[in-house]
This record gives structure tokens, C-alpha cells and sequence, in this order.
């Protein structure tokens, strides 16, 4: 088995181990909540970071955390309205991003049960859990075979296509999904009057972009989703504030932290790209360090190092692909 | 060592504030508002006409910030996103700039809960808590002018600035990461104001970069004399441009980053920067080197 297998198991056993990596926050901090701004908070300290929406019609979480953390999670909720959850959106299939959906869901209460709705687990009074069809290919499974999570943590209402848009509590949502990016079930959600936008992994100011080949995600889709992301967002006066941006991981964003990541993204992109053409060997990539300004911001987080987002973008990039040996 | 400012260095800069300190009268706090108008009598090119591409002279910046530096492309700057983008607070300071203090009071108590800035430079407004607030966590947004919280210490004005965005240590590329704290120095004499920034940047710094900023008081300040900037409209300045486009030279093939040696006729060494070239006894070093 090549060490390349082995740094790609290794990442498939880290993401199924519950998405501790990539600067997940640690179990035993207190769920905090900070407004972001409108009608949107985000919820930091259970693993993965959560957007609340809250207005009268109850609150619409996207992404839950990690399991272990649901109960903070619901306490942070109720913080701030006494209100059921009525729907859940995830951003992508990571176990510290959905791993909440079940205990959560379970709290809340659909606003108008449909069908479609309560499929997942059988209860006509859960919250909705929505997610891009391919998101609840991975977490579900053919029938006969084990599912890598519980039904009732399976999305109940899907979209297939491009968007799914709906208007709750005053404002439209738009959950536009964004293929082969971190995972090819990856979708953003953009609250408009409140003029924030929830982007799970596309985005993080604490780590590397997780590039899940395994699971779909490609460099050239999360650099196509984070320019999708540039033009979605504008800027406030004196370029600061404007859009919001909650990071699937790190700290609230707006478009001028998305475009040095971005800048980041394509820059080491281009370096490996520039690499593969004269023919070097991901050994010899990886020895060039094409990241080696950005690993004090970036390269830290753990079970997801500067080495492994070179590999990535390596195998991403390489014409053999996930194949490419060193 | 990494991230710490030589002792003596540290301990001059402590004298220094002593001494100013020691003479001002045990009441302390001095007013500072007013309108104040920088002096160039320092770093005037850098200042003014802007650094040349490959100028590290003199900072104290890591092997991460030069290659960072090197692989910069000035063309970034024709980008939409990053047109209107300000300084950020470290470098803001040194533009050509301007500065309104005003304090803020309680209004019951009358209290100075807070220091105001306006800089000229951008249109920036800096609000400095003097009312001992934390600063907020880490997930909080970053601005340019960051999260500043400050202290009367006699009659200087202490302040430590956190949650500031990426920005630069010089403009021709170096970069400041979003992990700086700035502490700052404020203190007045006569007509003059005295700014001291001490930038720590873990990210791109060998050592603590500090600087000295003078200002003289201006008693005839016009409104025109600021900069009136509320919306900055980006232009698309190469059309036909792929929009998801990022200049920048690929490691070792920035064909501009020896000009600046050559053209002053400076050992290319020197101009790379890092904290050894901060002090005086790099002067011998290159002087050897070019006999």
C-alpha cells in the first residue's frame, strides 16, 4: 500500500471519526452565540459553526455540530427564542456538521408537516432537515446496507437541482448547492434581508480547504465555489461589513477575508499546477512547500496539515487523479 | 527569539515612555483631541511615492513574509475586490494622513468612556474603549482598524488593538497577518503628538516591528482637509479579464525582485529584510560584504 493510500484512508477515517480536523472546536467549550447580523446568529463551540435564523415563526438552524454537543446546541437555541426549531439545513454531509440533526430535529417541530417531510424518521412533528440529494447519498445507503448515520439524522427534504429557495420569518433563502467544492453534496445558504451567508466548508479562516476527493470535492470546485461566493457577496462602506459570512470553521467573515482566501486558493493552485507540468513528483511538490506563507495562518489545524491539502490539490489536479502514485 | 523584541530594545522603549511619563504631572491624562496633521520627516519614500517592489529594508519579517512579498504582483491591486480595500490599522498610520481625537463621555458621570479617531487616510474611524471592556472572542469579525481598548498610564495613552484584518507591513506586498496585536503609544508634547506603534505579527515577524509617528496640531483644519469617502465603486479596469484571475509570480520567477538592489546599488542580501538588518551592527555585515 503506497503512503498516499494511506494519507487518503487516513483522511476517510478522520472524517468518519466525527470531522475533528480542519479547526473544529473542542468538545468541552461552551456553546456561544454572537449575532452576526439581521436576523442571523451563529452558534461557535460545538464543533463545526452553526447559523440561527430566528424570527417569528421559530429558528432555522444550518448545520447542527457535532452530536455529543446537542443538547448545548439546543440550550444556545433556546437562548435566543423560546420558539421549536422548524428547520434544519445542512451544508454537507461531515459528522461535526450534521452530527446534531437527530437530537435536534427531534426538538423541534415542522410548521406544516408534508409528506416528503417525515420520511427520515417517521415523526410528523420533527423540523424539516434540508439537504442537496447528494448530501443524503452519503449519509444513507441502499437498502440491505449498513448507513453510515442514523435515519433519523437523514435529511427529509432534498433538492436535486441547483437551488432550492423558500421565504421564512420574513426573508428569502436561497440553498444554492455548490458541486465537487468540498464534497459534491456542499450547499451554501444565503439569507437575504439579513444579507448573511452560511457556507460550511467552502470557506474557513482556520484551516486549509478540505479537499474530499473521496466524497466528490475537487480544487476546482471549491475555487469555483469561492468565486461564486465573490460575486454573491458585496461589501459595506470603506469595504468592511456588507455580506456577512458564517465559515463552516473560524471566525464571522466578509468579503475581504473571502478574497485572500481565495487569492490563497488559486495561488497555490497555480503553484502545483505549474509543478505537474514539469513533471514533478508529489514527493517533490510536498518538498517545495508551495504553501509554506500561508502554513502559520492555515497549517495548523488538525488532522487536516499543509502536507495533506498539497496532496490534494496534487491528486486533484494530476491527470491520473486519486491513482497518482508517488 | 521569535516574536519578542531584543531586551535592549525593549527596554529603551520602556525608558523612553518612563521618562515621558515621569514628566508629566501626577494628574496624567492629557488632552489629545484635536486636529493633527503627520509629519515626513521619516521614511518620507516609502511614505509619500510608496516603496519600491522588493524594498525589505529595515523589518523585521520572517522567510514566510518574503516569499509571500515575492510571489505578490502589483497587478492584484487592479482587481475589483481589492480596489477599495483600506489599510489596515500597523500601516495606516504611516499613509499621509490626518488625524481627529475627540473623547467620548459618560453623560451622567463625565467620564471619558472612549477615545475617537478619524483618519483621514480612507475615511477610518477607530474607537478606543477606555471603559475596560474585554476584548471579543476570537470568532468575532476582523476590521481594519480592529478591536482597540486602551489606558491612561500618567499622560500617555496606552492602547491594544486585536481583530484586525489582513493588511501589510509595507505596501509592495509584505503582509500582516490577521493574528497582529498593535499596542500603541499616544502621548503629546506641546504642539506636537508622538504615535508609537509596537505591531507583533506571530504570522510574517521575526520580531516586534516599531515605529514612531509625529503630528503637529492644526488650528485652521477645513473640511476639505479630509478625505470625503463614503462609497467606493470598483471599476473594472482590464475588461475581458477572467474574473477568477489572481496575478501573482510564481516562486523564484519575479523577474522586478532585484531591481531595487540594483538600482541603489545595495547588497540584494540587505534589501531581503529580517530582523538582523534592523540594527547597527548589520552595517559592518554588508559593508564586508561589498568591499
Amino acid at each position: 500500500m503506497t503512503r498516499g493510500v494511506v494519507g487518503i484512508l487516513g483522511l476517510v477515517v478522520a472524517l468518519a471519526a466525527g470531522g475533528e480536523r480542519a479547526g473544529a472546536q473542542g468538545s468541552t467549550a461552551a456553546v456561544e452565540a454572537r449575532r452576526v447580523q439581521g436576523n442571523v446568529y451563529l452558534l461557535h463551540g460545538a464543533g463545526a459553526n452553526i447559523a440561527v435564523q430566528v424570527g417569528d415563526l421559530g429558528p432555522v438552524l444550518v448545520d447542527t455540530g457535532m452530536a455529543e454537543r446537542a443538547d448545548d446546541v439546543l440550550a444556545a437555541v433556546r437562548g435566543l427564542t423560546p420558539k421549536p426549531i422548524r428547520y434544519i439545513i445542512n451544508t454537507h454531509a461531515d459528522a461535526d456538521h450534521i452530527g446534531g440533526n437527530e437530537r435536534l430535529a427531534q426538538s423541534g417541530t415542522a410548521l406544516q408537516p408534508r409528506g416528503v417531510a417525515t420520511v427520515g424518521a417517521g415523526q410528523g412533528l420533527r423540523a424539516e432537515i434540508i439537504a442537496h440529494e447528494l448530501l443524503l447519498n452519503r449519509v444513507s445507503a441502499p437498502a440491505g446496507e449498513r448507513a453510515p448515520t442514523p435515519i433519523a439524522a437523514w435529511p427529509t427534504s432534498t433538492f436535486s437541482g441547483r437551488e432550492k429557495d423558500f421565504f421564512f420569518n420574513n426573508e428569502g433563502i436561497q440553498v444554492i448547492h455548490q458541486p465537487a467544492a468540498h464534497t459534491d453534496g456542499d450547499s451554501i445558504v444565503y439569507f437575504r434581508r439579513s444579507d448573511v451567508v452560511a457556507v460550511g466548508d467552502v470557506y474557513g479562516t482556520t484551516s486549509y480547504p478540505v479537499i474530499d476527493a473521496e466524497r466528490g470535492g475537487s480544487i476546482q470546485g471549491m475555487l469555483s465555489s469561492l468565486n461564486f461566493l465573490l460575486a454573491l457577496v458585496i461589501s459595506g462602506e470603506k469595504t468592511e461589513g456588507g455580506t456577512m459570512i458564517v465559515p463552516g470553521h473560524g471566525r464571522i467573515s466578509d468579503e475581504a477575508d473571502l478574497v485572500e482566501y481565495r487569492d490563497m486558493v488559486t495561488i497555490v493552485r497555480d503553484r502545483i499546477q505549474d509543478m505537474i507540468g514539469k513533471g514533478m513528483t508529489l514527493e517533490q511538490v510536498t518538498a517545495a512547500r508551495p504553501t509554506m506563507e500561508y502554513d502559520g495562518l492555515y497549517g495548523a489545524a488538525p488532522g487536516w496539515t499543509a502536507a495533506q491539502f498539497v496532496e490534494a490539490v496534487y491528486r486533484s489536479l494530476h491527470p491520473a487523479g486519486l491513482s497518482q502514485r508517488r | 527569539m521569535r516574536g519578542h523584541m531584543r531586551s535592549v530594545e525593549r527596554a529603551g522603549l520602556t525608558c523612553l515612555l518612563a521618562l515621558v511619563v515621569a514628566a508629566a504631572p501626577a494628574s496624567a491624562q492629557v488632552l489629545i483631541s484635536g486636529d493633527w496633521v503627520g509629519l515626513f520627516h521619516e521614511d518620507q519614500p516609502e511614505r509619500a511615492p510608496g516603496p519600491e517592489v522588493g524594498d525589505y529594508l529595515g523589518l523585521p519579517i520572517n522567510a514566510a513574509a518574503r516569499q509571500y512579498a515575492d510571489s505578490w504582483d502589483a497587478s492584484r491591486l487592479t482587481l475589483p475586490e481589492h480596489q477599495c480595500r483600506a489599510h489596515a490599522v500597523p500601516y495606516i498610520n504611516r499613509g499621509p494622513i490626518r488625524l481627529r481625537i475627540w473623547e467620548e463621555k459618560d453623560p451622567l458621570t463625565q467620564a471619558t468612556t472612549a477615545m475617537r479617531i478619524f483618519l483621514s487616510t480612507y475615511a477610518q474611524d477607530r474607537t478606543i474603549y477606555l471603559d475596560g471592556r474585554p476584548h471579543p472572542p476570537e470568532y468575532a469579525p476582523h476590521t481594519w482598524q480592529g478591536f482597540s481598548t486602551g489606558a491612561w498610564n500618567g499622560s500617555v495613552l496606552t492602547v491594544t488593538t486585536t481583530h484586525i484584518k489582513r493588511g501589510w507591513h509595507r505596501r509592495n506586498g509584505l503582509p500582516q497577518s490577521e493574528q497582529t496585536v498593535l499596542t500603541e503609544h499616544f502621548y503629546r508634547h506641546g504642539n506636537y503628538l508622538t504615535h508609537v506603534t509596537i505591531t507583533d505579527d506571530p504570522v510574517f515577524l521575526e520580531e516586534p516591528l516599531v515605529k514612531t509617528t509625529n503630528h503637529i496640531l492644526d488650528l485652521n483644519t477645513q473640511p476639505a482637509n479630509y478625505q470625503g469617502w463614503l462609497v467606493c465603486q470598483a471599476d473594472d479596469e482590464v475588461p475581458g479579464r477572467d474574473p477568477a484571475w489572481v496575478p501573482h509570480h510564481l516562486p523564484g520567477q519575479n523577474p522586478f525582485i532585484a531591481d531595487f538592489a540594483k538600482r541603489h546599488g545595495l547588497p540584494f542580501e540587505a534589501t531581503r529584510g529580517g530582523a538582523a538588518t534592523m540594527y547597527p551592527e548589520y552595517l559592518k555585515k554588508v559593508v564586508g560584504a561589498t568591499r
